[in-house]
């Protein structure tokens, strides 16, 4: 069996696997771990498609940045305990699955409408001539060099949107609001997702 | 037909219209004078009525015309109405009495409205009326007459409720106005007929060519529509009730619009349109039966009245039913005759009635009078000129009017006619004599009689001027068979001839019939040695129900103002209150339960938001893959 | 490359749903967020693949930005669900219920 076909035949069960898992568990830490692990199969699977860079970028942006990110934020707000199961919109929860079950039988009509189920890929990658790297470098700094200086400065924004957001104004903290925090403490110490009736 | 273009026709009414104008803005500073101005430009005009009558009798009596072309008023396709003035023998004659007439009432005004405190704003309502009535009697085409009947009909409401503080004066002009509406509204449909049928308004076009263009009975149906008309604006049977009403008015409203002028504008239409009744024929007929059944219906409710004024209310009532009996016998010379006469009389017995109740402060009951001649010798002079002109005592004009027409009737064969009027014509001289003898004879019966004083000399002065004129009509032979005659043969033709009892046993029946009212009524009333009051309420109900007129207000009331009443109460607060509000507002109710169902949608929770983009999602591809 | 393209596809696809079920079930606003980086993953995966299979490197370079912009879109969402938090003490979804009839 070539290569590559074993490697997607593993890696995919375990990353179709990893998304169900974090679907499916309470606790908000256990689903960021399914999602890198969802991560990491999926940067192996850019490497399979003849993109190394973008193996790399995927593993050092999504898993070690976003997902380290997520990771702050969920244990900082401390809500990664368990959530009720008591659903209120009764509906939501099966509609969904439906429509997701739908939407995936679309998707196979389409695919095998489209590019059909049989179609390989071609056997050599030209566009990847001198390294992927090398390659991506090339078309990026001139073909697409407008949307990636655009794309600097929207981390630039982003970067300052954070900082606005998250900023606290130094004001005299009331009484009343003393009392509250107070209560808060008292009544549920900061457990759960804060899911209030 | 040759005519003369004549630049001075419009100066008539021009002259009152702008005394109106000058008192509707500046009345409150001219004060006292406001009422000079009012009647000088009243005789003003009456002066130029005079200048142009010299000039029309100058001319042969075929050519008596003149034409004034104004400016055009309506300009539509084929249809051309003008701001036409026409002076010919007919409307000289109106000319006159309205100018001549009302100025001597408005000199009288001065007096009787001394005080008011919108002295002003009287004297341009009067001024505004004669403007219309000249108008009414000077337009060359059947839109300018329109155009005065409604003036007239406007003036008259406003006068009628001029003391409007008092809510019976304006339920009065209400009456007034409303009724003579029903009859303006059929005689406009008779206009739109006449549009339809010659095309124009045109009198000239109209008279010329009627026998040709119109059948009988298309000429009936305009005829009886235009006579419509004359009977609201006449009080004739069946809409003669607001006139008694229309007493509530000031006294010389009453004389000048309910007596001399306004009121005879029916009688003026149905001469000047004579045309159109005599080919129609029968329209004539109903003419004559209306005239003759107002003139004793309302005879008969004249004798039971207890006010001064509205004794000669219904008397005008009568004395119009007479005029137009002589109109439908054909006999429009008389008619016109009558008209003038019946003007001069009437208007001078209202000024001295007006006399009597400025004397008496204000008191218009006849039981609070008597023996008022001693303390108002002049009033009592000159109205009873005036009473006995309308008895028919000759020579006074009065007596040539009323022989006349009973003369033609009996001379044409209408006996029954004959027999009616004279009947009518005898309790016109009871009821005369009644009110005679009660107000200025018999016992004064109130304190207020007996502190009664004499009016001043702006308002005696023209009471003298007209009772004059009563007495020396008949002297200068302006009699229908004389001169009048003859002034008008050049529209009205020459009255029926045909043979019957000799003049003079008719002159002589008429006034022994006069004369034994005056005397049984001296005798009732004047003398003291009956007890009226007992005499009069043993007779009844009969009193009663004259009194109130035979109740034919009463039946209106039921019969049409009620129903209208209940009609508009269900129009207004089932239809449209509940019917039509509720559907509008019903259309909000519905979108508002509409909205508050729809509302539900919104949630709040995000997820639902979610799941419905995607269902969207869904089903746009879902759509596209089936397409594709 | 012996794998049919059209696999690599139907994997992206179910990533996908997988990811908008997590969007549409859970309450917890930073589970939700993680399921739409999932959704956001998957198309990568289907735009890398359509870049073998078409020998252009636009669909990497297009993987590549969208990448960056989720990284930008992270911080900014995770700072909105940190002053929310804040405010009410809770990172429940259906908490956030003003915008109601």
């Amino acid at each position: 069996m070539p290569l590559d076909n074993v490697v997607f035949w593993v890696f995919a069960p375990i990353s179709v696997a990893s998304a169900i898992g974090m679907l499916l568990v309470r606790n908000a830490i256990h689903a960021a771990l399914f999602l890198v692990v969802n991560f990491f199969c999926l940067a192996v699977f850019y490497l399979l498609l003849d993109a190394p860079f973008l193996f790399a970028v995927q593993i050092i942006v999504y898993a070690g940045a976003i997902m380290v990110l997520f990771l702050f934020v969920i244990m900082l707000l401390g809500v990664d305990s368990n959530v009720p199961i008591r659903e209120r919109l009764v509906v939501q929860r099966p509609l969904a699955f439906i429509l997701g079950a739908g939407f995936v039988a679309e998707l196979a009509l389409a695919i095998r409408a489209g590019v059909g189920f049989s179609t390989k890929a071609p056997a050599v990658f030209t566009a990847n001539e001198g390294g992927n790297t090398q390659a991506v470098a090339k078309v990026l700094f001139t073909q697409y060099f407008f949307p990636f200086e655009v794309t600097s400065i929207l981390l630039l924004v982003a970067a300052i949107a954070a900082m606005v957001l998250a900023h606290r104004k130094a004001r005299a903290v009331t009484q009343a609001e003393i009392e509250a925090i107070a209560e808060d403490e008292a009544e549920m110490p900061m457990d759960g997702a804060g899911a209030r009736p | 037909m040759v005519s003369r273009d004549s630049s001075l026709l419009w100066l008539m009414p021009a002259l009152p219209l702008l005394g109106a104008a000058i008192n509707l803005f500046f009345g409150k500073r001219l004060g006292r004078y406001a009422g000079w101005l009012a009647s000088a430009t009243v005789i003003a005009a009456f002066a130029v009525s005079l200048g142009l009558m010299s000039q029309l009798l100058a001319k042969p009596v075929e050519d008596r015309l003149f034409l004034e072309h104004l400016f055009s008023w309506i300009d539509v396709g084929r249809f051309q109405v003008g701001m036409d003035l026409r002076l010919d023998d007919l409307s000289m004659t109106m000319v006159l009495v309205v100018t001549g007439v009302g100025a001597l009432i408005h000199v009288y005004a001065i007096g009787y409205m001394a005080g008011d405190p919108r002295y002003g704003r009287f004297f341009a309502y009067m001024n505004l009326f004669v403007f219309f009535m000249l108008m009414l009697v000077l337009g060359a085409n059947y839109l300018v007459l329109y155009l005065g009947w409604e003036g007239v009909g406007l003036c008259s409401y406003l006068l009628i409720g001029f003391w409007s503080d008092v809510p019976a004066n304006a339920e009065a002009a209400k009456k007034a106005f409303i009724t003579t509406r029903i009859g303006d509204t059929l005689m406009l449909v008779g206009l739109a007929l006449i549009v339809f049928r010659f095309g124009t308004l045109d009198f000239e076009a109209i008279f010329g060519s009627a026998g040709g263009v119109l059948t009988k009975g298309a000429a009936t149906v305009i005829a009886l529509l235009l006579f419509a008309g004359a009977i609201g604006k006449s009080a004739q049977v069946p809409l003669h009730v607001w006139l008694p009403d229309a007493m509530a008015g000031p006294t010389p409203v009453s004389a000048l619009i309910h007596a001399a002028t306004m009121v005879t504008a029916g009688v003026y239409l149905v001469v000047r349109s004579h045309v159109l009744f005599e080919v129609s024929g029968v329209a004539l007929t109903v003419v004559l039966v209306v005239g003759l059944v107002t003139a004793i219906f309302a005879a008969t409710c004249a004798i039971a009245q207890q006010d001064i004024k509205r004794v000669l209310a219904y008397s005008t009532i009568s004395q119009l039913g007479f005029m137009f009996m002589a109109a439908g016998m054909r006999a429009y010379a008389v008619a016109m005759f009558f008209l003038v006469a019946h003007a001069f009389y009437k208007a001078l017995m209202f000024l001295g009635a007006g006399s009597v109740i400025h004397g008496m402060h204000d008191v218009q009951d006849l039981r609070e009078m008597g023996g008022l001649r001693r303390v108002m010798p002049i009033t009592f002079v000159t109205f009873l000129v005036g009473a006995l002109a309308q008895a028919g005592v000759p020579p006074l004009a009065g007596f040539f009017a009323k022989d006349a027409v009973l003369e033609v009737a009996q001379h044409t064969n209408r006996d029954a006619v004959y027999l009616l009027g004279s009947v009518a014509a005898f309790l016109s001289a009871f009821y005369l004599g009644r009110l005679l003898f009660l107000t200025f004879f018999s016992e004064t019966r109130s304190d207020r009689a007996r502190s009664a004083h004499e009016s001043p000399p702006v308002m005696w002065v023209p009471l003298a001027i007209l009772a004059f004129g009563v007495v020396t009509a008949g002297w200068l032979n302006i009699t229908p068979e004389g001169r009048l005659a003859g002034f008008l043969e050049s529209i009205t033709g020459v009255a029926p001839q045909g043979i019957g009892l000799g003049a003079l046993p008719l002159a002589g029946i008429a006034v022994v019939l006069s004369l034994t009212a005056l005397v049984v009524t001296w005798w009732i009333y004047g003398s003291g040695r009956v007890d009226w009051r007992t005499f009069r309420e043993r007779l009844e109900p009969f009193p009663r129900a004259a009194l109130e007129g035979w109740y034919v207000d009463r039946a209106y009331d039921t019969v049409i103002v009620q129903p209208a009443k209940a009609g508009s109460w269900i129009v207004a607060y089932v239809v449209d209150a509940r019917i039509i509000d509720g559907l509008v507002e019903g259309i909000g109710a519905g979108v508002r339960r509409l909205a508050d169902r729809g509302r539900l949608v919104q949630t709040g929770f995000v997820r639902s938001y979610a799941l419905a983009v995607f269902l969207g999602a869904v089903a746009i591809l879902v759509y596209v893959g089936v397409r594709l | 490359m012996r794998t049919p393209v059209a696999y690599y596809l139907l994997l992206s696809g179910i990533l996908f749903m997988l990811g908008t079920v997590g969007v549409l079930t859970r309450k917890n606003a930073l589970l939700i967020f993680m399921s739409v980086e999932l959704q956001l993953n998957a198309v990568n995966l289907s735009l890398v693949a359509f870049s073998r299979l078409h020998d252009d490197l636009t669909g990497q370079v297009l993987a590549f930005f969208s990448m960056v912009v989720a990284a930008a879109e992270v911080v900014v969402g995770l700072a909105i669900i940190v002053a929310i938090y804040r405010r009410r003490r809770s990172v429940d979804v259906d908490d956030v219920r003003e915008l109601r009839w």
